[in-house]
C-alpha cells in the first residue's frame, strides 16, 4: 500500500518546551567561549578600521576614494545596494513567509531579522559617508526652516532616504515584537538582579497571558502586513537610483523586479552563511536542520534564476533596442577593461546556483556553504558591474576613465563587514538566536516527537 | 591727588636743567597729575589702574582675531567703485606673445585678461598664455628685492655699485653687452640708445629664445630687408605650411587664428573656405586643422619645398632648382596654388635660411606679396639675429666683455650652449639681470635688478609700423621692483620716469604724424584709453626681388635614422611662464596631456623599438623623457615639446618635464630646431601621463559631426541628417517649456574653432576653478569647467582630428537636475542650468547622470574654504595669500565635496541685466559676452537670448549645420554646435575609427 511520505519533522530530536528553552538560551548562559572571543576581536579590529576610514574620508574628502570626474559612484554605492539587499531576506522570511503560513519559518526568522538590522545599518552608511558634505547632510531631509528650502521629489535619492528609514524603523519593531515573549523568558530565567531587571524592562512587562498573546500575534500580524511590500518596495526603490536615470546601463525599467529578487537572493545566501555556522556552534542542529537549509536553497534557485533571466533580458533589450549606447555598455560589460567583473557575477549568480537543482547538493552542508558564498561574492560584483561598468564608459568617449578603489574604500566596505558581524555576535550573547515561542508553536505539529 | 610741596627748590626745578621745567610748572598749576615718588598711592590711582588692568586685560583676551580694517574712502576715487571692475586698456608683450589687452580691475587687483577689440592685429581675441599672464603677476616665485650677490639689497646700494662699475669700464674703453628679448618698444629701444649715449661701447642684442631669424635673413637676401612680413590668412584662398604652427605658437597665432578662421567660416553668404594644407612631421595644433596635412621629415622639409617651387616655377617658365625628387607628391598642392595666384600663402616654420628663401620664391613667383603677406609693414617681431649670441659667447669666454646685462633674457635654461654662455658670464667683471620673473640666468648674475611685470610697468609698442600700443600699469608694483626702463635710464645718469620719456618720444614721433586734431594730452589719453593708436602707413607696395637669391641646386641632409623635431609647447610657450599653474595644468591641444612634456613618436616606431607609452627613452643621452605614442607622427621623427624641465623657476614649474633646449642646433647662421640621426634607446623608468582624455576614437557615434565644402553647397544640412531624424521623432507627454524675458544659450561653430585652448584658461580665471595638480588629473580629477574634446579618425600613420569644446549644455531638460535629492541644481527662469553650492551636500548623482560629463566634483579641499583644518590639497599654491589676489570676487569659490560646473558666466548675464536695467532699456544682443566667447581668437563661440529672434544666437540655432550633442536623449540642450565642414573631396566610404 502507497503511503504518502509525511513532511520531514522541522524540530528533531526529542524534544519538550522546556528543552528547547534550555537549548536555545544555552549560548547566552555562561562565558562566551574561545570562538566568540576570536570572533569578536577580529570583527572589531575590522570595524575600527572602518573608523579609521571614516575619519580619512570626513576629514580629507572623497579624494581619498578612487572616483573621478566620469565615475562618481564605486564601492560605496555598490556596498550600499549590497547590504540592502542581503537585508532582504530576513524581511522576506518574517513577513511574507508569516503571512503564507510557512512553518520553517520559525527557526530562522530571528536571526534573519536581526541580519537585516544590521545589514540596513550597514548599507544605511554608505549612503551617509559617500556625500561630499557630511556635515550638511541633514539637507536631505524635508524639515521646516525658515530658508524656504525643500528636498527634490523628484529625486530618486530622496526616495531612498524615506526607503530606508522606513525600513529599517518597521524591521527594528517587528523583530522587537517578536523578541518580547522570549524577553520575558529570558527575564524568568535569569539568575542575577541586573540581567532580570534590564531583561524585565525590556519586555514590557510580558506575562504570557492570554490577552498579552492575543495582542503580541495580532501587532504581529499588522507588522506583517506593513513589511512584506517594504520587501518589495525597498530594493524597487533603490533599483531606482539607477533606473530613473539616462546612462545606458542604469536607464532599464526591469531593475525592479530584478533588484528585488536579486535581493532576496543574496539576502538568503548570507542567512545560510551564517547560520550554517551558527547552528554548529551552538549546537542548534536540532533546530535549524537539513530541511531547513534545502528550502532556503529552493529559494535560492528560484530567485537566482529570476536573476539570471534578467541578465539575458537586458542584454536582448540592449540588441532589441536598437540603441548605440545600450549596446555598447552592455557589449563592453562582457568584453571591456571590466570583463573579470562580469564573468564573476555571470558564473557566481548564474551558473552556481543552478548546481542546487540536485538534491544532493541542496542537502549538503559544505556545498551549500560554499554556494552561498560564492552568491555573496557574485551579487557583490552585480552591483559593481551595473555602478562602475555603466558609469566608465557612457556617452562621450572623450570622458572614459576607469576607476581603482583605494586603501580608504577598501576600510569602508571591511569596516562594515566588521560591523556587522560585531553586532551580530553581540546579539547571540545578549538575545535567543531562535524565537523560542515560536518554535515552541510548531513543536507538537511539526516536531519529530509527534511524527 | 593730593597736592604737590616740593621739598627743595631742585624737586621744584631739576637741577639739570631741563627745559621741559616749565611744562612741569604748568601742570601742577593746572593740577595736571603727575605722580611723584614717594607719596602713596590714591583712592582715584588704585581705581585708574584698576580699570586700566581690566581695560587692558580684557582688550589683551579679545585680541585673538587680528582686527581686519575695511576703510571706507572718505572721498571716492574717481575711478573705483567697490564692487565695480574698471577695465584698463593695455598690451600683453614678453618677448613671445603679443596680444592687446583689456586688464579687468577689481578694487585695486588685476583679475582677468580680455582682448581688446580695437586692435586691428588680435581684434579682441588672446591666446592661452595671455589669459594666464594675469596669474604670473602673482606668482610667488617672483624676485621681491633687487641683490647683489644673491643678497637682498637697496635699490640705492645696488645702483651706486653698478654705476660705479660701469663708469670703472668705460674708462677702461671695456665692452659692455646688454642682451633683451626682441624689443618691439620704441621708447624701451631709445632707452637702450640712451644707454649705449653714456656707455659707447655698449652692444644690444636681441635673442629670441626660439628663433625665426631664417625668416629675416632670407627677406634680406631677396628682398633686401630684414623683416619677418606680416601675413592675411584671410585673403589666402590656399594655405600651405611648412611645419608653422601658425595656429598655436608660431609668431603671431592669435592675429593668425582670427585671419584664418576668417578664412574658414561658411554660412549662408559665404559658400568657399579656405583650403589649408600642411606639411609637418610631429603633429601640431595646426597640421591637425589643416584639410590635408602631409606627413614629413623635417630634413626632407627642403627638399618639398623645393620640388613645390620646381613645379610652380615649370608652369610659369622660371629656372628651376636641381634637387632630388620629392619624398610626398606635391603636385596637387602646386596646382590649387597656381590656381589661386595672388591669393594662396605658403609659410614655413623653419629656421633653415634656405627653406625660407625658397618659400620666398614661391610667394614671389604666385604674386602673394602685397596680397597675403606683407614686406613692407612687417611684423616687429623675433628681430634677435642669432648668430649675433654665438659670438657673445665666444667673447664672454675670451674674457673680452666687461659688463653684462641681461635684460628679460634667460639664456642660462634657453639658450642651447647654456654651460659655455655661464662659463663665460663668471668672466665679466659687471653681471646684471633684469628679470620679471624668477629664473635660471639671475641668480648667476652678481646683481640682480628686478624688473615690474607686464601688468606693473608703462611701454609702448609698435607691432607693426604704424600700430602702437601702450601698456598701463594695473597695480602698484606688488614687490620692490623697479622698471627695467627706468633702472637702465638711471644707470645712463638719466633722472626720468619711464613713463614721462614714452609722452615725450610719442609726442616728438607719433602725434604730429598722427592726423590728431586735439592737443598731445587728448592723443595720449585717447590713445592711452583705447590701448592702440593705428594710423595708415603709406601702401609702399614695392618690392625688390632678386631672383639670383634662390639658389639653383641645394645640398641635402641625410635623411637616415631617427630625426629630433623641437616644438613650442601651446600651453608654456617657450617656457618663460612654466611656473604659471593655469598653464601647466592646461591639456596639450593635440596629446590631452597635462603637467609634462614627452617625446612623442609614431605608432610604427614604437612597434618597432618594442616601446609603450610610459616608457622612458634617452635622447642623444642628453634628455631622458617619457614616450608618448602619437597617431600622425612621422615614421622616424620624435617630438619634444620646448618650455619644460625648469630648474629655478619656482615651484610649479620645476621637475616638471625635462629641458629640450641643449638639443638646440645652431648650423650656419640660425639655430635649427631639429636634429638629424639621434641615438635613442630605452633607459629604465616607467612615467604615468597625467592626461585629461585617453580614449581617442569617437566609437562612430554622431557627437562631432563633418561635412565636406562640396556637400555644404550641395546641401547645407549635409552631415547632420541625423538633426532632422531626432526632431522628427522627438515626442514628450509634457508640454514644452516656455521662457519668458530670456533664454540664454550658446553655440559653437566646430569649422572656426582650431583647440587653440585660449578659453580654456579663460573659464578657469574668470570663474576661480581650482587647478588641482599632476597626481589629481592623473586621476581624472581636473576641474574645467570647459573642456576640448579630440577624437582621431582614419588612418593612425596621419589621422583626421576634430575638436570640440563642452562646456555645460545647459539643457532645458536636464537629466542632473531631477536627480538631485537636495534641489541644488535647477533651471532658471531664463534656461541656465544653476548650482548652489551652499545647498549641494555632494552625492554626485548629478555627475553620473551628465551625459556630457561636464560636471566637476571638489574632491578635496583644493581651495582651502571648508571648516576642516590640516585637509588643503594645493600643490600648485593657488591658496596662497597673494595668489589668492587674482580670484574673481563675483564667483564664489567652491569648497570641499560640492559640484561645480560651467554658470555660462551668470555673473556677467547678471551685470549686464542690470546695467541695462539703471539705463532702463533693453539688453543688446552681443552685450553679454562669457569669458570663452571674450577670449576666443577664432570667435567661434557665440552667446545670446534665443527669446530675441534676430539675434545671432538665434540665427545659428536656425542654421542648417546647427545640432545638439546627445540631441536624441531628449536633453534639450541650450548649447548648439555647427557642423564642421572640410575643404576636401566627398567621401564615399564612412570613417574608420581609430581604436585605443
Amino acid at each position: 500500500m502507497y503511503v504518502s511520505p509525511q513532511r520531514e519533522p522541522l524540530i528533531k530530536g526529542e524534544k519538550d518546551y522546556a528543552t528547547i528553552t534550555n537549548d536555545v538560551t544555552a549560548p547566552m548562559a555562561g562565558k562566551p567561549g574561545k570562538y566568540w572571543f576570536m570572533g569578536i576581536t577580529i570583527s572589531t579590529t575590522a570595524f575600527l578600521l572602518g573608523g579609521v576610514a571614516t575619519f580619512f574620508t570626513v576629514w580629507f574628502g572623497i579624494g581619498t576614494w578612487g572616483l573621478n570626474k566620469t565615475i562618481g559612484w564605486g564601492w560605496g554605492i555598490t556596498n550600499f545596494v549590497w547590504w540592502v539587499g542581503i537585508g532582504h531576506a530576513g524581511t522576506f522570511i518574517s513577513a511574507i513567509l508569516l503571512l503564507f503560513r510557512q512553518k520553517w519559518r520559525t527557526s530562522i526568522n530571528r536571526s534573519a531579522e536581526a541580519m537585516t538590522l544590521m545589514a540596513v545599518a550597514c548599507a544605511g552608511f554608505f549612503p551617509l559617508i559617500h556625500m561630499g558634505r557630511l556635515l550638511v547632510g541633514f539637507f536631505i531631509f524635508p524639515y521646516p526652516n525658515t530658508r524656504d528650502v525643500w528636498v527634490n521629489f523628484n529625486s530618486p535619492l530622496l526616495w531612498d532616504v524615506f526607503a530606508i528609514t522606513t525600513y529599517f524603523f518597521v524591521s527594528l519593531l517587528f523583530w522587537y515584537v517578536g523578541l518580547i515573549p522570549d524577553l520575558g523568558t529570558i527575564r524568568d530565567r535569569a539568575k542575577k538582579v541586573w540581567q532580570k531587571k534590564i531583561y524585565g524592562f525590556l519586555s514590557f512587562g510580558w506575562v504570557g497571558s492570554a490577552r498579552h498573546w492575543s495582542r503580541h500575534e495580532s501587532l504581529s500580524l499588522i507588522l506583517a502586513g506593513l513589511a512584506a511590500p517594504l520587501v518589495l518596495s525597498v530594493h524597487s526603490i533603490v533599483s531606482m537610483d539607477f533606473a530613473t536615470s539616462v546612462i545606458p546601463g542604469w536607464h532599464t525599467t526591469i531593475f525592479p523586479p530584478y533588484f528585488v529578487s536579486g535581493a532576496v537572493f543574496s539576502g538568503f545566501a548570507m542567512v545560510l552563511t551564517l547560520l550554517i555556522i551558527a547552528r554548529k556552534t551552538m549546537n542548534l542542529e536540532e533546530y535549524i536542520t537539513i530541511g531547513h537549509i534545502e528550502s532556503m536553497n529552493k529559494i535560492i534557485i528560484a530567485t537566482g534564476s529570476i536573476v539570471g533571466i534578467a541578465y539575458l533580458t537586458e542584454l536582448f533589450v540592449a540588441w532589441y533596442s536598437g540603441v548605440e549606447y545600450e549596446q555598447y555598455a552592455f557589449l563592453n560589460r562582457a568584453t571591456g577593461p571590466y570583463w573579470w567583473a562580469y564573468t564573476i557575477m555571470m558564473t557566481c549568480n548564474v551558473i552556481t546556483p543552478q548546481l542546487f537543482w540536485f538534491r544532493k547538493i541542496r542537502r549538503s552542508l559544505v556545498a551549500t556553504f560554499i554556494i552561498s558564498i560564492f552568491v555573496n561574492i557574485g551579487m557583490w560584483f552585480e552591483r559593481f558591474v551595473i555602478v562602475v561598468t555603466s558609469l566608465h564608459r557612457d556617452f562621450l568617449p572623450s570622458s572614459w576613465t576607469m576607476y581603482k578603489p583605494t586603501l580608504v574604500e577598501v576600510g569602508l566596505y571591511v569596516g562594515t563587514i566588521g560591523l556587522f558581524f560585531t553586532l551580530f555576535l553581540l546579539f547571540v550573547r545578549v538575545f535567543p538566536v531562535i524565537a523560542i515561542s515560536e518554535v515552541k508553536s510548531v513543536l507538537k505539529t511539526s516536531g519529530e516527537k509527534k511524527k | 591727588m593730593e597736592k604737590k610741596y616740593y621739598k627743595s627748590i631742585e624737586e621744584y626745578q631739576p637741577i639739570d636743567g631741563s627745559p621741559n621745567n616749565y611744562k612741569n610748572l604748568a601742570k601742577n598749576h593746572i593740577g595736571i597729575d603727575e605722580p611723584v615718588s614717594g607719596s602713596p598711592s590714591s583712592r582715584r590711582d588704585f581705581l585708574k589702574l584698576f580699570g586700566f588692568a581690566i581695560a587692558s586685560a580684557a582688550v589683551v583676551s579679545s585680541c585673538e582675531q587680528p582686527v581686519r580694517k575695511a576703510i571706507p574712502y572718505l572721498i571716492k576715487p574717481d575711478a573705483i567703485t567697490p564692487g565695480k571692475a574698471s577695465y584698463f586698456a593695455s598690451t600683453f608683450f614678453d618677448g613671445n606673445d603679443y596680444s592687446s589687452i583689456l586688464v579687468k580691475v577689481r578694487d585695486g587687483r588685476p583679475i582677468k585678461i580680455e582682448g581688446n577689440k580695437l586692435s586691428s592685429v588680435t581684434k579682441g581675441g588672446s591666446s592661452a598664455r595671455v589669459q594666464a599672464s594675469v596669474l604670473s603677476l602673482y606668482d610667488t616665485a617672483r624676485y621681491k628685492n633687487p641683490a647683489i650677490s644673491g643678497v637682498e639689497a637697496e635699490w640705492e646700494k645696488a645702483d651706486a655699485e653698478i654705476i660705479e662699475n660701469l663708469k670703472a669700464i668705460k674708462q677702461s674703453n671695456g665692452k659692455i653687452v646688454i642682451v633683451t628679448p626682441t624689443i618691439i618698444s620704441p621708447s624701451t629701444l631709445s632707452v637702450i640708445e640712451k644707454f649705449i649715449e653714456e656707455y659707447p661701447a655698449t652692444k644690444h642684442i636681441q635673442y629670441d629664445a626660439i628663433s625665426a631669424n631664417a625668416i629675416s635673413l632670407a627677406n634680406q637676401s631677396v628682398f633686401g630687408k630684414e623683416v619677418i612680413p606680416s601675413y592675411q590668412f584671410h585673403k589666402a584662398k590656399v594655405i600651405v605650411g611648412f611645419g608653422a604652427d601658425f595656429l598655436g605658437t608660431w609668431l603671431m597665432p592669435v592675429e593668425f587664428t582670427k585671419q584664418y578662421s576668417k578664412g574658414r567660416k561658411v554660412g549662408h553668404n559665404k559658400k568657399e573656405m579656405s583650403y589649408h594644407a600642411h606639411f609637418e612631421a610631429g603633429m601640431s595644433l595646426t597640421g591637425s586643422n589643416a584639410d590635408k596635412r602631409i606627413v614629413t621629415k623635417n630634413s626632407q622639409q627642403k627638399i618639398v619645398i623645393a620640388n613645390l617651387y620646381n613645379e610652380i616655377a615649370k608652369q610659369l617658365g622660371e629656372n628651376t632648382i636641381e634637387i632630388p625628387a620629392s619624398p610626398v607628391d606635391v603636385h596637387d598642392v602646386a596646382q590649387r596654388l597656381l590656381a589661386h595666384k595672388g591669393e594662396s600663402l605658403v609659410v614655413c616654420g623653419s629656421n633653415d635660411k634656405e627653406s625660407q628663401v625658397i618659400v620666398n620664391g614661391i610667394n614671389y613667383l604666385l604674386g602673394n606679396y602685397g596680397s597675403t603677406l606683407d614686406i613692407n609693414s612687417p611684423l616687429n617681431l623675433k628681430k634677435g639675429n642669432d648668430s649675433e649670441m654665438e659670438t657673445l659667447t665666444k667673447e664672454l669666454n675670451k674674457g673680452e666683455v666687461s659688463g653684462l646685462i641681461l635684460y628679460g633674457v634667460n639664456p642660462a635654461y634657453n639658450y642651447q650652449n647654456a654651460k659655455g654662455f655661464l662659463n663665460g658670464l663668471k668672466k665679466a667683471d659687471l653681471t646684471v639681470s633684469i628679470p620679471s620673473l624668477k629664473d635660471e640666468t639671475a641668480e648667476e648674475c652678481k646683481y640682480l635688478c628686478p624688473d615690474h611685470y607686464v601688468l606693473e610697468t608703462w611701454n609702448d609698442y609698435e607691432i607693426k609700423p604704424g600700430n602702437y600700443s601702450l601698456s598701463q600699469p594695473a597695480i602698484r608694483p606688488i614687490f620692490n621692483t623697479r622698471a627695467g626702463q627706468e633702472t637702465l635710464l638711471k644707470w645712463a645718469g638719466v633722472e626720468t620716469e619711464y613713463v614721462e620719456l614714452i609722452k615725450s618720444n610719442w609726442k616728438k614721433n607719433i602725434y604730429p604724424s598722427s592726423g590728431f586734431s586735439g592737443s598731445f594730452r587728448d592723443f595720449w589719453n585717447t590713445s592711452l584709453h583705447n590701448g592702440v593708436f593705428e594710423k595708415a602707413v603709406g601702401g609702399n607696395l614695392e618690392i625688390n626681388y632678386s631672383k639670383s637669391a634662390i639658389p639653383s641646386g641645394i645640398e641635402t641632409e641625410s635623411s637616415e635614422g631617427l630625426e629630433l623635431e623641437l616644438v613650442e609647447s601651446v600651453a608654456v610657450g617657450d617656457g618663460r611662464q612654466a611656473n604659471n599653474p593655469w598653464l601647466q595644468e592646461l591639456p596639450d591641444p593635440t596629446t590631452k596631456v597635462t603637467w609634462d612634456n614627452y617625446a612623442s613618436i609614431s605608432v610604427r616606431l614604437a612597434e618597432e623599438m618594442g616601446i609603450t607609452e610610459g616608457d622612458i627613452i634617452s635622447i642623444d643621452k642628453q634628455l631622458s623623457l617619457p614616450v608618448l605614442i602619437q597617431p600622425g607622427q612621422e615614421h622616424k621623427t620624435i617630438s619634444v615639446a620646448l618650455g619644460y624641465g625648469r630648474t629655478n623657476a619656482g615651484a610649479v614649474a620645476e621637475g616638471v618635464g625635462g629641458n629640450a633646449y641643449p638639443l638646440v642646433q645652431h648650423n650656419r647662421q640660425t639655430r635649427i630646431y631639429s636634429k638629424t640621426g639621434v641615438k635613442v634607446e630605452k633607459v629604465e623608468g616607467e612615467h604615468e601621463f597625467a592626461k585629461t582624455q585617453s580614449h581617442h576614437s569617437m566609437e562612430g557615434r554622431p557627437l562631432i559631426r563633418e561635412t565636406t565644402l562640396s556637400e555644404y553647397i550641395e546641401d547645407p544640412a549635409s552631415g547632420n541628417e541625423f538633426h532632422e531624424k531626432v526632431k522628427h521623432h522627438a515626442t514628450t507627454l509634457y508640454e514644452k517649456r516656455k521662457f519668458e524675458g530670456h533664454h540664454w544659450g550658446m553655440a559653437v561653430d566646430l569649422n572656426s574653432c582650431t583647440g587653440c585652448n585660449a578659453c580654456v584658461v579663460a573659464c578657469s580665471a574668470e570663474n576661480n576653478v581650482p587647478v588641482v595638480g599632476k597626481e589629481q588629473v592623473k586621476l581624472a580629477r581636473e576641474m574645467h569647467w570647459m573642456r576640448i574634446d579630440r577624437y582621431y579618425s582614419d588612418d593612425i600613420e596621419n589621422p583626421e582630428v576634430v575638436r570640440q569644446p563642452v562646456m555645460c549644455q545647459h539643457c532645458d531638460n536636464a537629466p542632473c537636475e531631477n536627480v538631485c535629492p537636495v534641489g541644488a541644481t535647477t533651471n532658471s527662469s531664463e534656461g541656465v542650468n544653476q548650482m548652489a553650492y551652499n545647498r549641494c551636500i555632494g552625492t554626485r548623482y548629478c555627475n553620473n547622470n551628465c551625459p556630457y560629463k561636464v560636471r566637476r566634483f571638489n574632491f578635496m579641499d583644493y581651495t582651502q574654504s571648508d571648516a576642516i583644518p590640516l585637509n588643503t590639497y594645493d600643490p600648485a599654491g593657488m591658496t596662497v595669500d597673494l595668489k589668492r589676489m587674482v580670484l574673481n570676487p563675483d564667483v564664489v569659490i567652491r569648497s570641499k565635496g560640492v559640484i561645480e560646473k560651467c554658470s555660462l558666466c551668470i555673473q556677467r548675464i547678471q551685470e549686464k541685466k542690470l546695467d541695462a536695467k539703471l539705463e532702463n532699456r533693453q539688453l543688446e544682443d552681443g552685450e553679454i559676452v562669457p569669458a570663452c566667447a571674450q577670449t576666443c581668437p577664432a570667435d567661434a563661440i557665440v552667446f545670446g537670448d534665443l527669446n530675441n529672434k534676430d539675434s545671432k544666437i538665434s540665427k545659428f540655432f536656425a542654421d542648417e549645420r546647427n545640432y545638439h550633442l546627445l540631441e536624441e536623449l531628449h536633453t534639450l540642450p541650450s548649447v548648439g554646435y555647427l557642423t564642421k565642414v572640410r575643404n576636401t573631396e566627398a567621401k564615399a566610404t564612412k570613417k574608420k575609427e581609430i581604436k585605443h
